[in-house]
């Protein structure tokens, strides 16, 4: 796969008259083409300065982003506005305008880029079927709760038939339902027309449930980047395990008993693993701590079960487990 | 009072009043609706920042609106006889109103297109969009009700510069109130001609709030 935006070195800083921000300091990534590519940071991290630099909506300060071959930094105004076609944006609040109805609303980026009425108004309907809400044509936002607005916006932004579209907190208004048939609804135009996505969130949820890759960013930085799956298993930096376990990682301290930790790394399927266990060796476990991942049907994360002292049963629960191809290791269990 | 002369004198009173007021809001707005426009776009934080431009029409605009109007009036008199040929009479009148007011009129309509949700103007630029785009596409349009009973108010405003610019002959109803009431104490003509004012200034108000509220689709 060809890669469709990169970034290399990429600095911004915000200078007022007293002080200084830093908002992105050095951040390289690459982006392939067809893929949904998640970036997630905690509030302040950069993020929204990074898909504002993505389009160049916000000038970088220095480094350079590359869209499809081409260096954004080294084009005029002119080559920057149709440029800009290609790269659509969604956005937390919807940012629709108020004053059109939905289908209006669609034809404003073909307005901007001269196509006649007629022929604006034929591609408008169509992104509207696309996006389920065809009969919502001549509504006014006003008229339309936050999922649909968001559903006009993704009409709007794919109207000018754009290779990128990058979500700026594009969920982090709705409701979990919402959020979900949103979610499902940009998975479902990548895969129709191989639109590249770029999912700014500070919700693992949302990188958990579509995307293909993630770029973790802290203090202006990328701290961690690479497939959703790996990063989940194996979180590196502080900040990848923070968003992982928002509550903290605390592995109660066991009594009594050996304990074994299953690590699920996405070569089971997403099954009920402990209950057949139990069903199969006739002895009960204890579980200590759990925290697994169904990502795309497959089993991630880890869980510690404490083991019954007989003998016995622990030999059937250790074969029991190596023949469901299931990594585990024992633990010492301190009092 | 109400003989066929004095009545001839107040139709002819409101006629010029409106006559006065309408074609002084409307060059007001010729001039005060870029000046509003530049003012927003040049704005260090708008679409196409410059500083000293806008600095520049920022105090060009506060100067003129710091100026009495009555003082305002009497000195632009040479250039209102220039352009006109005469300083009195509702055609001179409108040359200082229209000073008087466009810039009030250019803060008007900043104010109304500053409402303009931010984000949307960056949606419109994520689009491609250029300055000329986004004031033509997303700021005029999305601040139409805004604008309409902005307009409505600089519309009373002007008529009530206008009745003051009887003090220096400048026709219509503030003359007749002056003259008649004031300098020949006839107080009843001095009270139909302000109730006369009020009703005209109610109808602009009501006119305008009607249109913007009919107009506005944020409205369920």
């Amino acid at each position: 796969m060809s890669e469709i935006i990169q970034i290399r070195n990429l600095k911004k800083t915000f200078a007022s008259d007293k002080s200084t921000v830093i908002a992105l300091d050095g951040v390289d990534l690459s982006i392939e083409e067809g893929e949904i590519f998640g970036i997630i940071g905690l509030s302040g991290a950069g993020k929204s300065t990074l898909v504002r630099c993505m389009n160049y909506l916000e000038k970088p300060t220095s480094g350079s982003v590359i869209f499809d071959g081409q260096d954004l930094g080294s084009m005029n105004e002119k080559e920057l506005r149709k440029a800009r076609r290609s790269i659509s944006m969604i956005f937390q609040g919807f940012h629709l305008l108020m004053q059109r109805n939905a289908l209006q609303n669609v034809c404003f980026p073909l307005e901007i880029a001269g196509v006649p009425k007629k022929e604006a108004q034929r591609k408008a309907k169509e992104m509207l079927e696309l996006v389920g809400i065809a009969d919502k044509a001549q509504a006014y936002p006003a008229q339309l709760s936050g999922g649909q607005k968001q559903r006009v916006a993704i009409a709007r932004a794919l109207a000018t038939d754009p290779k990128v579209l990058l979500c700026d907190e594009a969920t982090s208004a709705l409701d979990p339902t919402t959020t979900q048939s949103i979610l499902s609804l940009l998975q479902q135009i990548n895969q129709k027309l191989g639109v590249t996505i770029v999912v700014i969130t500070h919700e693992m949820g949302v990188i958990e449930a579509i995307c293909r890759r993630v770029a973790i960013l802290d203090h202006s930085r990328v701290a961690e980047c690479g497939r959703v799956e790996e990063i989940f298993v194996n979180p590196r930096s502080d900040i990848a395990k923070q968003l992982i376990y928002p509550h903290g990682k605390k592995e109660p301290v066991f009594q009594k008993g050996e304990c074994i930790r299953i690590v699920f790394d996405g070569s089971s399927s997403f099954e009920p693993v402990v209950s057949n266990m139990v069903l199969a060796c006739g002895t009960a476990v204890n579980i200590l701590f759990a925290d697994t991942k169904n990502i795309d049907g497959k089993a991630y994360g880890q869980m510690l079960l404490q083991l019954p002292e007989d003998e016995m049963a622990k030999r059937k629960i250790y074969t029991y487990l190596s023949g469901q191809n299931l990594h585990f290791k024992e633990e010492c269990a301190n009092v | 009072m109400f003989n066929p002369d004095m009545i001839r004198l107040l139709a002819q009173g409101i006629w010029e009043t409106l006559y006065m007021t309408i074609v002084s809001s409307l060059l007001s707005y010729v001039l005060g609706l870029p000046l509003g426009i530049l003012l927003i776009v040049t704005d260090k934080n708008g679409i196409h920042p410059m500083g000293f431009l806008n600095r520049l029409l920022g105090f060009v605009v506060n100067f003129v609106r710091s100026v009495p109007f009555l003082i305002l009036l009497i000195a632009v008199i040479p250039f209102t006889r220039f352009l006109v040929g005469t300083s009195v009479g509702s055609t001179a009148t409108i040359v200082p109103l229209v000073l008087a007011s466009a810039p009030f009129v250019a803060r008007m309509v900043e104010s109304s297109l500053k409402e303009v949700d931010h984000g949307v103007v960056e949606a419109a630029q994520s689009m491609g969009a250029g300055v000329w785009q986004v004031v033509t596409k997303v700021l005029l349009p999305e601040a139409k009700p805004s604008l309409i009973l902005n307009a409505a108010i600089a519309t009373t405003t002007i008529l009530g510069y206008s009745a003051m610019s009887g003090f220096v002959g400048g026709g219509g109803l503030g003359t007749i109130s002056i003259n008649y009431g004031f300098y020949r104490y006839q107080s009843d003509v001095m009270l139909v001609t302000v109730l006369l004012l009020v009703v005209i200034v109610q109808v602009f108000q009501e006119i305008g709030f009607r249109i913007a509220t009919k107009g506005d689709k944020r409205s369920r």
